[in-house]
């Protein structure tokens, strides 16, 4: 990164760590800090939406869309987190790429698997082979992506549809006798109140949410977890840099990383909390109300 | 929905043109002087320059993926990237799943590295890099396998204390050993595994592997592959 850096073999002391701590390696694995910020807000939203419309599947008055809710969040439930991201990139990848291979090369006659391998035409490659390297890096982080919102939505979509039904019968009678039809009395009695019941289960989720962010390298992602392994390695000579087993000060850095979100995220979780309680007939928000009084 | 069509077919097929000739190279990224992320933070190392020089003669355009050693066969065969180019060693059970060029390094020593010279590599805790022909030997060998995903974390085992000694290629350990100010030794006799290493393909792909098959070739025949293999390995490096 800088001129001083050409040759480390000359650099001792602090020059050598700026100039350790500069390069182009290191650089990647700041950038990796990124890509999990990134990925924790894309998702977040994306698994609330899932988990919305799961909660919404699951409470629903016809039967199917009942099924499928029901089915959904059991489903993913059940089945090891693990297993989970190893399966699902792999088949949503396969099935892309199989309905591609059937729509752009229909000239095609030669079976998509051949023994071990799975094999579709050059053009039905997603993303295709000559894609710059930034297109495939998008391609696994957006695959990566709708794992966890598949994944952390299942979850999400239980704690919806608890907090749903623990808003008090009274408040929707309430709501029908002043002459709300269903659809209104859902949008403006249930869904307010329901969030300060969901809350605690969402908090959970969203602080797992941010540990899981390192089974990201099964999807081939490299987040801070794999670089940290990588350049807390022991080096040799044929390194520009070499250094003996150094993971521990590496993993040190990801420790206070963690706990750095964890606890940012619990202080901001804290006030929306106290906000979601104003006014409602819970305990917090009754302790709310006394102390204003 | 015509127009559609011809669109689709059109962007197939110069898609399909362009497509043709580039090739993903799938390495590990961790195994020096094989293969190894170097300071900038690209792939290095021997089986880089050898995956260059052989998509040079074989006029292909090549582009570097790495991947976790632990799935380099599965993400090969559904495609993810073309080649594995990544110190495989040629074995009979690995060429039931996917299919090898000739190898461009020929069948080479395996070593024990241990603390004390004396390290028990028959009874002991041996440590080996998962899913390699070593951690198979050392299985078979009497001793307790202890495995790990990176051959760096092998070393470290030791180090450590973990293992009482490592068995991996002699050509990984050998600078390893060579910085370590003594404490590190190799144990006991070298031992031939494996058929020599080569470039892993999918078994569907056999017009890929005979373009790399004659580029393998050519090296050997001019004497550059032997030069090559002298410059990341040392003078005392088997060559062809």
């Amino acid at each position: 990164m800088f001129a001083s850096c050409a040759d480390p073999s000359t650099l001792e002391g602090l020059s050598w760590l700026l100039c350790y701590l500069t390069s182009g390696k290191h650089l990647l694995f700041y950038t990796s800090i990124g890509t999990v910020l990134l990925l924790l807000a894309i998702t977040a939203p994306v698994a609330l939406g899932f988990g919305f419309g799961g909660a919404m599947a699951a409470r629903s008055h016809f039967l199917p869309l009942r099924w499928f809710g029901k089915a959904y969040t059991s489903m993913v439930r059940g089945i090891p987190d693990i297993i989970f991201f190893l399966f699902v990139p792999i088949a949503l990848d396969q099935a892309f790429e199989w309905v591609r291979h059937k729509a752009l090369c229909p000239e095609s006659d030669l079976p998509v698997w051949q023994g071990n391998d799975f094999v579709v035409c050059a053009a039905a490659k997603l993303p295709l082979s000559t894609s710059p390297p930034w297109v495939h890096e998008t391609y696994a982080f957006f695959l990566a992506v709708l794992a966890f919102s598949i994944v952390f939505g299942a979850f999400a979509a239980n704690v919806i549809y608890g907090a749903m039904n623990a808003v008090p019968r009274a408040q929707m009678e309430t709501a029908e006798a002043y002459g709300m039809s269903h659809r209104q009395a859902f949008r403006r009695i249930l869904v307010p109140q329901m969030w300060v019941y969901a809350l605690p289960g969402l908090s959970n989720l969203w602080m797992i949410l941010i540990k899981a962010t390192p089974l990201l390298f099964i999807l081939g992602i490299r987040d801070i977890v794999y670089w940290a392994r990588e350049l807390g390695g022991s080096k040799t000579s044929q390194f520009d840099y070499p250094h003996p087993d150094w993971r521990l000060y590496y993993f040190l850095a990801l420790l206070a990383f963690y706990l750095l979100m964890t606890s940012l995220s619990e202080r901001v979780l804290r006030r929306i909390s106290a906000r979601l309680s104003h006014g409602q007939a819970t305990l917090a928000g009754e302790q709310q109300r006394k102390v204003a009084a | 929905m015509k127009k559609l069509l011809i669109a689709a077919a059109a962007f197939a097929l110069t898609a399909g043109l362009a497509g043709a000739q580039t090739v993903r190279m799938g390495t590990e990224g961790a195994y020096p002087p094989y293969n190894f992320i170097n300071d900038k933070g690209e792939v290095d190392g021997f089986e880089r320059e050898l995956g260059d020089e052989l998509c040079k003669r074989a006029a292909l355009t090549c582009e570097w993926v790495t991947n976790e050693w632990d799935s380099i066969i599965p993400n090969l065969v559904s495609g993810n990237y073309d080649t594995i180019v990544a110190g495989m060693s040629i074995t009979e059970e690995r060429a039931k799943v996917i299919s090898f060029t000739q190898n461009y390094i020929p069948p080479a020593a395996s070593a024990y590295v241990a603390l004390k010279p004396d390290a028990d590599v028959k009874g002991g805790v041996v440590a080996a890099q998962t899913a390699t022909i070593q951690a198979g030997h050392v299985a078979e060998s009497g001793a307790t396998l202890l495995e790990y995903p990176t051959p760096d974390e092998t070393i470290a085992a030791v180090r450590n204390g973990e293992a009482d000694a490592v068995f991996a290629d002699k050509d990984y350990l050998v600078p390893i050993v060579a910085e370590s100010n003594g404490e590190l030794s190799f144990v006991g006799e070298d031992i031939q595994l494996g058929g020599g290493v080569g470039m892993g393909l999918r078994q569907s792909d056999a017009e890929l592997r005979g373009k790399f098959d004659t580029a393998i070739q050519s090296m050997k025949d001019d004497g550059t592959l032997n030069a090559l293999i002298k410059k990341w390995f040392g003078d005392k490096a088997l060559l062809f």
